[in-house]
């Protein structure tokens, strides 16, 4: 029982972010039962193509892009204490260099890798300018990314010499925002696992994860002991800008065109409040990766279910809105404090009298 | 309430989940005295001082303040304030973005709108009257944190109190801003203030105060007037036991001009981006030398310097007689150099990680980027540390920013001695430190520098480093100034090199 | 051992407070840039109806950033207030359009979704302690979707009384350019002149008045000025109010320039121009430093790159924003560089850029 407890502690700040899935889930369920059918929850495998389909489905590949954003926004958060704003102007940037290079030569998978590689490129500069702003001129991230915000789409724009080009249907690019043939799975949720499964393996085999935590919560002490914190601050902003390559590649291939307008509007937004609704301190310091992923579905799957619920596109934000302030009220200091004393009201809890104060980080009495 | 009495504090109790800081303390304060309210770190000191001020509300007792009859409750700062209660914190709680006017004046009384020129004009009185060099139209931040402190000291002063509490004011003064601020307690005391002095500093009780109030494991032991309380007993008291004899220990005795041993480590011509003049320095294999002079002399700078924490403009550095390249921390502890920096909460904690994370930091940096340790390992390296250094935490996975000062300064020692320094730099170890921990940290620093570690250990307590040092080094306006070897090590031949003989 | 006092009676100059000398830099910036642009291009920049323009056209956009302005220097974010104006603007036009229209009635409305607005933001960042900017980026949300909700379609306004008001215009004869058609007298619109009071009444608050230094402090350091016996939590939700208050003003004064409403492209990243415009009137993102003659000033050079940028002939769309991005980009490298030279944290450069200031021995005696 012991070690259930210790697990339920450690990961105590998923609380939130499983329990609002659960409670869409939930929602879902007693919808469905009071309309009658349960087609929301239903998986299909369409007759002649044989790819699976179903609102469950478009749910995990809708979140693809906004489930790695939200990856690599954790980390800027982390060591940074701030917020990217620009991940939506940059991946419009990435997403014009891939349709340039794809559109300017064959259609063969050699040239597709080069194009991804090149917007990988293009993506991780966008990173690194945002990074030295942050790391070496000490700006605040949201204003730092405040300028690629303004000027990115522009950019992107200016990158398809003021098109928005489109992908003819037989490019086999579009597999990558599709299906690959004979595969049932749709290839972004591929893309997720994978990219979610070097994260882990990263923070795992390397001090990421330390190193990025101790320049977020103390830089001046992580200094001391041998971080560099400018170069963790880059490579934060860096690694978001593969990701945001992933992003605008992978929505790119899904719609077959660009249109530095619209791609991608807002994810930005989104997959901050996927970090803050994972339960990651948006001023930085510790973090939980799985959060942050765990937010991005459940954001998606609040949406989906609105437009299940036939909800008009342009209305869908205010009760988006509504859910999002319960999220983030329930996860609140304020009411985390009260709930954990009703808890142990009810509950009673020994602890160990070693240690001073709950409310206060300062030592001793 | 009797006439001369100005507060009291009775049956007060406050309890944290698990812990009981406070249990059933009386405390009585009288008119126009200094009381020093004395204790190790978890005595209850900081609660009793944050129940008087309102940031804690106790669970059960009474306080009484006079010229209001009834028993009093202060459920904010505000209202500790308008009862009359003021405090000044270690922590400089004052706007740093607003005038030192503004700063002595704003969140008091009752006013709607702002009459700058009134405001300047009456904060430059109380300021030319405290003799505080600052000017009431000057930015906060721009003044020296000396002067800082002296501004929110001259706040609390001038909001007719009654109480003036003082949390650990003299931290960051140097020897005459704390005449200047004995001077002012004094003369509050003579217009009938009542004053609570907190501080680890025990010459300066000895110096201003007038009775002694000593706390232990949240009880009061008692109340003794000054005159009739010697300080081994006060330590006795405050320790629960019998005072560990200091002048026991053993220095080594070493001559800093023996030839033919290489020094460990030497610097030539060392200075930085801080504002260090170039400096030569050296230190042998089991040496504990020490670095002294005013505040503001230079000496966190120089040895900041040695390990490259600030960013290097000129000098030379060599190990072992061989030049080695140090620009940056990482560079000193591949060269096996630790250092353990003044500023613990500053620079020093990471205080959401565990005290695991901590102790191993430094050692996990050193190793690399690519490999972590395990969590076995990990386990061990703090398991081990916490025993040998007896770091009083509810188990490994706590957070470091929820133990006691003392602990953390242990915890973040014991994350140095793991890397297995050649050389260890320890910055005012023993600043803000309960009395107990002080002489297990000198006590410590000897027996290292017995098994042959170099050791340079900084104080603002003269005793400790006459008591450790067997070298001493001796600044003035970031210069060296002049070198003590151990024979030479007094008070009085101390205090004359840091005064100099003339200009310097 | 102090420094930066004056001691001794020498009288030297005691350094600039930070406030101050952003907002000099900005002002110099601004007006050079207008003078330049009046020599480079002459023309429109030389017609004083084009800088009264700048207020005209923008008169939404100064209200905004007033109130962006407060809310960030208490230490927080308001990204909502482009929605709220346009949610105000729409739900204007409605009730203007509908039987009991009135333009009192119309008021009361502009005024009450953006106090509610500050109302519940103000309560949920002061009092339950949940980050701002995830507080407001839901209000964003809500506001843009409440306005469709309201209606979904473009709307005028068609009520006569409020197309007056909409229409009347302050001539100073005076002042005025020379065209075919004679002498046509600078013409200043009722949302300019609500702009300036709205500014004149900021600044009063905040240099004057208690909230407003309260503000100032809680922006410089939460703790500190709890412990100094401010009410924190009151003065963080009095600032989020005032913005939201600002914001419905800043909604009614954009139906009064345009007298219609679009869901789809109303007051647009009005909110990130705000900040912008802030930023670059020398607030700091990170509290205690900023003030409102400043992001009027800023306001003002945002736009007038936007003119530089149309008049220079610089056509293809992409150029407008790219030319804000690098003012942007300019103005906060400058703050940067500004601030650094004063101590507050060097910066980083390498050896070759070295700007570094030396730190004081009482900085790192903490």
């Amino acid at each position: 029982m012991s070690k259930v407890k210790t697990v339920m502690q450690k990961n105590s700040q998923l609380i939130i972010p499983l329990i609002a899935l659960l409670a869409i889930v939930l929602f879902n369920v007693i919808r469905c039962v009071v309309i009658g059918n349960f087609s929301f929850f239903e998986i299909r495998l369409t007759e002649n193509t044989n790819i699976l389909s179903g609102n469950v489905i478009n749910i995990l590949k809708d979140a693809s892009e906004l489930a790695i954003l939200a990856m690599g926004m954790t980390l800027v958060t982390s060591a940074s204490r701030g917020q990217d704003i620009s991940v939506g102007a940059s991946a419009a940037i990435a997403g014009s260099v891939f349709v340039k290079i794809l559109l300017a030569n064959p259609a063969n998978w050699g040239v597709i890798i080069i194009a991804i590689l090149a917007s990988c490129v293009v993506a991780m500069i966008c990173g690194a300018f945002n990074g030295i702003l942050v790391s070496i001129f000490k700006i605040q991230p949201m204003i730092a990314t405040l300028i690629l915000y303004t000027v990115g789409r522009s950019i992107a724009y200016w990158i398809n010499g003021g098109a928005t080009p489109t992908i003819a249907k037989d490019h086999p690019v579009l597999y990558l925002g599709g299906f690959f043939p004979g595969n049932p799975i749709p290839t972004p949720i591929f893309i997720v696992i994978i990219c979610a499964i070097i994260f882990v393996l990263v923070l795992k085999f390397t001090n990421l994860g330390l190193y990025t935590q101790a320049v977020g919560i103390n830089e001046k002490a992580a200094h001391l002991n041998g971080i560099n914190p400018i170069k963790m601050k880059l490579l934060t902003f860096i690694i978001l800008g593969v990701c945001v390559a992933l992003a605008g590649v992978i929505r790119v291939s899904r719609l077959a065109l660009i249109n530095h307008e619209t791609i991608l509007l807002g994810v930005e937004m989104d997959a901050i409040l996927a970090v803050a609704i994972g339960g990651n301190s948006l001023g930085g310091g510790k973090f939980k990766l799985s959060g942050s992923i765990i937010g991005a579905y459940v954001i998606e799957a609040l949406t989906n279910t609105l437009y299940a619920m036939k909800v008009a596109s342009t209305d869908v934000k205010a009760y988006k809105a509504i859910v999002i302030i319960l999220i983030v009220v329930m996860g609140s200091p304020v009411v985390k404090k009260h709930t954990s004393r009703l808890w142990s009201k009810l509950f009673k809890k020994k602890e160990i009298p070693a240690t001073a104060g709950a409310s206060s980080s300062k030592g001793g009495m | 309430m009797q006439k001369d009495i100005v507060l009291t504090m009775r049956n007060v109790s406050k309890a944290f989940p698990g812990v009981k800081a406070l249990q059933d303390v009386d405390f009585t304060l009288r008119k126009g005295e200094i009381c020093a309210l004395m204790g190790e770190n978890g005595a209850g000191k900081s609660t009793l001082i944050k129940v008087l001020t309102g940031v804690y509300h106790m669970d059960a007792g009474q306080v009484n303040i006079a010229g209001i009859d009834k028993a009093i409750t202060i459920r904010s700062p505000q209202e500790a304030q308008n009862m009359g209660i003021s405090t000044v914190y270690q922590e400089i709680t004052l706007c740093p973005n607003l005038t030192v006017a503004e700063n002595m004046f704003i969140g008091r009384g009752k006013y709607n709108f702002i009459n700058w020129r009134d405001m300047e004009k009456k904060a430059k009185e109380i300021l030319d009257n405290l003799d505080i060099p600052a000017r009431p139209s000057q930015q906060l931040s721009n003044c020296s944190l000396a002067v800082q402190q002296m501004v929110a000291i001259a706040r609390a002063v001038d909001a007719d109190c009654k109480v003036l509490i003082l949390d650990e004011p003299t931290s960051s003064l140097d020897d005459q801003e704390v005449a200047k601020l004995f001077a002012l307690m004094r003369d509050l005391k003579s217009k009938g203030v009542g004053i609570v002095f907190v501080t680890h500093f025990l010459e300066q009780v000895y110096e201003v105060c007038d009775s002694i109030t000593v706390l232990r494991d949240g009880k009061l032991v008692g109340e003794y007037d000054i005159k009739n309380l010697p300080r081994v007993q006060l330590i006795a008291k405050m320790m629960g036991k019998e005072f560990d004899d200091l002048s026991a220990l053993n220095k080594k005795e070493i001559s800093s001009t023996e030839d033919g041993e290489t020094p460990v480590l030497e610097a030539f011509g060392l200075s930085s981006a801080a504002g260090v003049k170039p400096f030569d320095f050296k230190i042998k294999k089991g040496e504990v030398n020490g670095f002294t002079g005013l505040l503001g002399s230079g000496r966190s700078e120089s040895v900041r310097a040695i390990f490259g924490a600030d960013r290097i403009t000129g000098g030379k550095v060599k190990m072992h007689g061989k030049t080695v390249r140090i620009a940056k921390p990482i560079d000193a502890m591949k060269q096996k150099i630790a250092y353990l920096s003044e500023d613990r909460k500053g620079d020093g904690l990471i205080a959401d990680l565990s005290v695991r994370e901590n102790i191993i930091l430094a050692l996990q940096v050193k190793k690399g980027f690519f490999k972590p340790f395990s969590r076995a390992e990990a386990e061990a390296f703090a398991d081990k540390y916490i025993k040998l250094l007896e770091i009083k935490t509810a188990s490994a996975d706590t957070l470091i920013g929820s133990l006691s000062g003392g602990n953390q300064q242990k915890a973040i020692l014991a994350r140095w001695l793991l890397t297995n320094p050649e050389y260890l730099i320890l910055d005012e170890p023993t600043r803000g430190i309960d009395v107990g921990t002080k002489v297990e940290i000198q006590k410590l620093v000897l027996k290292l520098a017995a098994e042959g570690m170099s050791i340079t250990f900084i104080s603002s307590e003269i005793e400790e480093m006459v008591r450790t040092c067997s070298r001493l080094i001796v600044m003035r306006d970031r210069k060296i100034v002049g070198e003590l070897g151990s024979s030479e090590i007094t008070q009085d031949n101390i205090m004359h090199t840091i005064a100099g003989g003339g200009n310097s | 051992m102090s420094k930066n006092n004056t001691v001794s009676g020498r009288k030297g100059r005691e350094p600039i407070t930070d406030t101050k000398l952003l907002l000099t830099i900005t002002i110099c910036v601004f007006f050079a840039m207008y003078v330049l642009a009046m020599l480079i291009w002459g023309g429109g920049f030389l017609k004083p109806q084009q800088f009264i323009n700048l207020f005209n056209d923008n008169a939404y956009l100064i209200i905004l950033s007033c109130g962006l302005t407060i809310v960030m220097i208490s230490g927080g974010i308001d990204i909502s207030v482009g929605g709220v104006t346009a949610l105000v603007t729409m739900c204007c036009v409605v009730f203007l359009n509908s039987s009991g229209g009135s333009i009192l009635g119309s008021l009361c409305i502009a005024l009450g979704i953006g106090l509610a607005f500050g109302l519940v933001q103000g309560l949920l960042v002061a009092y339950l302690d949940v980050q701002p900017f995830i507080v407001t980026l839901a209000g964003m949300f809500f506001a843009r979707g409440m306005t469709t909700i309201v209606n979904k379609e473009p709307a005028t306004v068609s009520m006569e009384a409020f197309k007056a008001l909409k229409d009347m215009r302050i001539e100073i004869s005076w002042l005025g350019a020379q065209s075919k058609g004679g002498w046509i007298p600078a013409r200043i619109e009722l949302g300019a002149v609500i702009a300036l009071v709205v500014v004149l009444a900021v600044f009063v608050i905040l240099r004057w008045t208690r909230l407003g230094r309260n503000i100032y402090a809680v922006g410089g350091n939460n703790q500190s000025a709890l412990m100094l016996g401010i009410n924190v939590k009151r003065t963080k939700f009095y600032a989020h109010l005032f913005c939201g208050l600002l914001a419905g003003i800043a909604g009614y004064t954009f139906l009064l320039h345009i007298g219609a409403a679009n869901p789809a492209g109303d007051a647009n990243m009005a909110e990130m121009k705000a900040i912008a415009s802030s930023i670059i009137g020398g607030t700091l993102l990170t509290g205690g430093v900023g003030n409102i003659i400043g992001t009027l000033f800023g306001t003002l050079t945002l736009e007038t790159i936007r003119n530089i940028v149309v008049t220079s002939g610089l056509k293809e769309p992409w150029w407008q924003s790219i030319t804000y991005g690098a003012m942007l980009c300019f103005f906060i490298l400058l703050q940067s560089v500004v601030l650094a030279r004063r101590g507050k944290g060097g910066l980083a450069l390498p050896k070759w850029l070295n700007f570094g200031k030396k730190k004081s021995d009482d900085e790192s005696a903490t």
